[in-house]
């Protein structure tokens, strides 16, 4: 008898919750002015509700969400900030929202004015939006699983008009950031405190500071990013267990301008990414336990720049083609093992034909342990004299370091 | 005067050393453009040919042409024609015909491939290296009469400009590692044309962003309208100083 | 015409040129003659600007010729050895010279061009020469631009004794056209029956400067090697 009056809760349980989805209204907004406001739709509809935003130009600002609703955008509607103020605050939990412009936030020198904030709530979705013109477009406080997928940020295009972070995230977790594309902001993807999430397949191009920044934030993945063109390229410090794999870093040229810049990263992974064209490919700082494997450096000015404080790296089978300078350190490096790389300046001989070089290779130039020590000597870049001494030094290594040395380089670029 | 170079310049043209020149040069710059995927690529090799063969050539060429139209120059000097007019006739008709032969080497694949500013500035310093290469050797032979000496003097002061002298700006570098070096290393780069032309030439490349620090400090000197004016002004010193200092001394000399 | 003053020279120790004083008058011809290196041929290059004198002063037609050059105009130089651009050709030197050197009125005297069949040779190139042939062109480019003053530095000395004779007509026939003449030499036996005035330096020292008439009647001897050799013998006691 207990065991039937249970089922029939359940199946009560189960009409109900049809009731109440069937039940949801799906409220209509339209630009004209007898028609309900967004504010207005957002405050009137309960929990689940719909609200569709018809195509036009809503000059609204400060809209807060606070309980589960859907918000779609029919034919992009635009929400317009006027320069002045915030767009849109999600503070309650399941909330999507979709296929809206925000445009036009507005910029203050002392507060993190934002078009779209989410703060302290949970399972979010923002998708197919466009974020036009704004200071800091998405800004994310305090929120879990929370997904950006397929939105188009685009800012700094105005002139005079400061611009901050694209997707910016502080002490979050389980995002997804997915397929958005990031211009002109000033870092396009910032996250501090952000762990356990996945960074997949976005393009961060030409942003002022850093494609992406990231800074305390453990067990993130990072796979099939673009970060090109951007000012000082991708910055990543103070993590833990980071895996970037699959992504490209490049055109970050530029005086202190980086691929990618590893500071303080502890037992990560960069795997089969592909550098082209950047000052420094990877700077790695206090970064310790990284493996470096399977990438391509292609055209950089340095491909690796790594400081004697970080310790263990395992540097393999990487081709490195076309870099002015393969490596440089400060001092004295100490690596797990650099072995199996393909180096286009090696010089050695392979007798038994088994693909592996018979002589190691030093990726350490006599040049580049001069500008280590006395960046002035770049006076003397590309010098006839350098040439020789670089020449010399390989023939009699006795100023670069002994134990840095591919000893088992491979003869041929490594198919990847 | 105008006769007198025109002499100058079809003897010199007789020469077969400054065809084979040209032609080297071409097919090094064509070989470069065409190896290279990149055309800045290739222009940072023709740098390197443009910052040794070229002073080289113009040093190691003028002294010996100058040596070996001892009689010419003596024909010349018993004949009613001011000394200056003959001394500056050599100077043009070797710097002209060293010129002719880097355009067309040089210039021409420059143009096709990279038709650019940084082309351009190519070609420009390096007709430039080949004017302040003749000067020196002018000077050089109008101070040493001994053939042998003097051509030992140019080849060894050619090792000086490529070489010797940026291995005593590394020392001296090293040595002063305490102090700030900005200005100093401007300082040591007018010193000597091939370092100039060098720093002039990668400024105007994307590769000066590897230069880091030391690119700005250049930047702040050589670039802008005055950089140029400064960088540009200095390398006409080049030539104009050894040139006049050798005037003054041919228009003394016992012939 | 030409008036030397008080012209010193040294080459580093050597003192090549001593205070020498001399002057040449038109319508003469002056042999200039002494020993190996007693300094003619550094005289006549002091003449012809080629060497710069340590001091003393130059008057070419009563003209300091201190950085001047265009009294050149008036001067044919026959060097001792002719020097000349390896690979030009004889026809090339004579275009150039005759190039650089023509004015608007031309008043070439071509006749050694003839006379010494120069056309014969005009495509062969200076390093092919004989010295002979050299001294040839080289007299008739000192000729060509009829100058006033005509300086041959040992003129006979590579030549065939038909060319020998051909040359020295013609300075002869220059000297009537009232040209100054000044040779040098040291085979006198060649001069001595065209000869006005003897001049002798030994040691970069004018030691005598006579007319021909005076050397002879000083001395009674005919043979002008001889009067000069009496000269000396004068001088050293």
């Amino acid at each position: 008898m207990e065991r039937i009056l249970t089922r029939v809760n359940l199946v009560f349980l189960i009409v109900f919750n049809c009731f109440i989805s069937v039940e949801a209204a799906t409220f209509h907004v339209k630009p004209d002015k007898d028609n309900l406001s967004i504010a207005q739709a957002v405050q009137k509809a309960n929990e689940g509700d719909t609200i569709l935003i018809n195509q036009g130009i809503y000059l609204e600002h400060e809209i807060t969400i606070d309980k589960p609703l859907t918000m779609i955008g029919v034919n992009r509607p635009v929400i317009d900030g006027q320069d002045k103020y915030e767009i849109l605050f999600v503070k309650g939990s399941q909330v999507t929202i979709k296929g809206i412009t925000f445009s036009n936030s507005g910029t203050s020198n002392y507060m993190d004015l934002a078009a779209l904030k989410i703060m302290n709530t949970k399972d979010v979705i923002i998708q197919d939006c466009i974020f036009e013109n704004n200071f800091f477009a998405i800004f994310t406080n305090n929120s879990q699983n929370v997904q950006y997928i397929g939105n188009h940020l685009i800012s700094g295009r105005e002139k005079g008009k400061a611009s901050a972070n694209g997707i910016h995230c502080w002490k979050s977790n389980h995002l997804i950031i997915q397929d958005n594309i990031i211009e002109g902001h000033r870092d396009g993807i910032y996250l501090e405190f952000v762990t356990k999430s996945k960074i997949e397949n976005n393009q961060s191009i030409g942003n002022k500071r850093y494609g992406l920044h990231f800074m305390f934030s453990h067990d993130n993945i990072f796979n099939h990013n673009v970060f090109s063109k951007n000012g000082a390229g991708v910055a990543v410090m103070y993590s833990k267990r980071v895996e970037m794999v699959h992504n490209e870093f490049s055109d970050n040229w530029g005086r202190s301008a980086y691929g990618l810049l590893l500071k303080e990263i502890n037992d990560s992974k960069v795997d089969k990414n592909l550098f082209t064209k950047n000052t420094i490919a990877i700077f790695a700082d206090g970064a310790n336990r990284v493996l470096i494997d399977s990438n391509q450096f292609v055209n950089n000015g340095w491909s690796l720049n790594i400081n004697a404080s970080s310790a263990d790296a395992k540097i393999t089978n990487n081709n490195f083609i076309g870099n002015t300078f393969d490596m440089a350190t400060n001092g004295n490096l100490i690596l797990k093992l650099m072995a199996g790389n393909y180096w286009d300046k090696y010089e050695g001989y392979d007798l038994n034909r088994d693909g592996v070089g018979d002589i190691p290779y030093r990726p350490i130039t006599f040049y580049s342990i001069i500008i280590e020590r006395n960046a002035s000597a770049l006076m003397l870049f590309r010098s006839f004299f350098v040439k020789l001494m670089d020449k010399a030094e390989s023939l009699l290594p006795n100023l670069t370091p002994n134990n840095i040395k591919d000893d088992t380089p491979s003869i041929k670029r490594i198919k990847l | 005067m105008k006769k007198v170079i025109k002499y100058i310049m079809l003897d010199i043209l007789r020469n077969k050393i400054v065809l084979a020149y040209m032609i080297c040069l071409l097919l090094f710059s064509f070989g470069l453009f065409m190896v290279e995927d990149l055309p800045e690529k290739s222009l940072i090799s023709i740098l390197t040919l443009n910052l040794t063969l070229v002073p080289l050539v113009g040093i190691i060429f003028s002294t010996m042409y100058i040596y070996n139209s001892s009689e010419f120059i003596e024909l010349l000097v018993a004949q009613p024609i001011k000394r200056k007019t003959i001394w500056f006739s050599m100077f043009i008709g070797l710097s002209f015909a060293l010129s002719i032969a880097f355009l067309i080497g040089c210039g021409l694949p420059i143009l096709i491939f990279s038709p650019n500013t940084q082309g351009l500035t190519m070609i420009v310093t390096g007709v430039l290296l080949s004017l302040i290469f003749v000067s020196i050797a002018l000077f050089i032979t109008v101070y040493i009469q001994d053939k042998t000496k003097g051509i030992g003097a140019s080849l060894l002061l050619w090792l000086y400009f490529t070489i010797l002298f940026d291995g005593i700006v590394l020392f001296v570098l090293f040595q002063l590692l305490e102090y700030p070096l900005e200005n100093l290393i401007v300082g040591l780069s007018i010193l000597n044309p091939i370092d100039l032309v060098r720093i002039v030439s990668l400024l105007k490349m994307d590769i000066s962003a590897l230069m880091g620090a030391t690119s700005a400090v250049f930047r702040q000197y050589f670039t802008g309208s005055i950089g140029y004016l400064i960088s540009y002004g200095i390398l006409l010193l080049w030539i104009i100083i050894p040139l006049l200092l050798s005037t003054r001394k041919f228009i003394k000399k016992d012939l | 015409m030409i008036k030397i003053k008080n012209i010193n020279k040294r080459f580093e120790k050597l003192h090549v040129l001593k205070d020498i004083n001399i002057s040449f008058e038109a319508g003469n011809i002056i042999a200039l003659i002494g020993p190996n290196a007693c300094g003619k041929t550094t005289l006549i290059k002091t003449i012809l600007g080629m060497v710069i004198p340590d001091s003393g002063t130059i008057e070419v037609m009563d003209k300091s010729i201190q950085n001047q050059w265009l009294y050149r105009d008036q001067i044919g130089y026959m060097p001792q050895i002719g020097k000349y651009p390896d690979n030009m050709t004889v026809g090339q030197i004579i275009e150039m010279v005759e190039d650089i050197r023509t004015k608007d009125d031309k008043n070439l005297d071509k006749e050694l061009y003839e006379s010494f069949k120069i056309y014969d040779i005009l495509n062969k190139r200076m390093n092919t020469l004989s010295g002979g042939t050299r001294q040839k062109i080289s007299a008739y480019l000192a000729f060509l631009f009829n100058p006033k003053i005509l300086i041959l530095d040992e003129p006979t000395a590579g030549l065939d004794p038909i060319s020998s004779l051909i040359l020295r007509e013609k300075i002869l026939k220059e000297k009537e056209n009232g040209k100054l003449i000044l040779i040098t030499s040291h085979i006198l036996s060649e001069l001595d029956d065209m000869i006005d005035r003897i001049a002798y330096m030994e040691d970069g020292k004018m030691i005598f400067d006579k007319t021909i008439e005076e050397v002879k009647s000083e001395t009674s001897e005919t043979k002008l090697w001889n009067a000069i050799a009496h000269i000396m013998n004068q001088n050293n006691n």
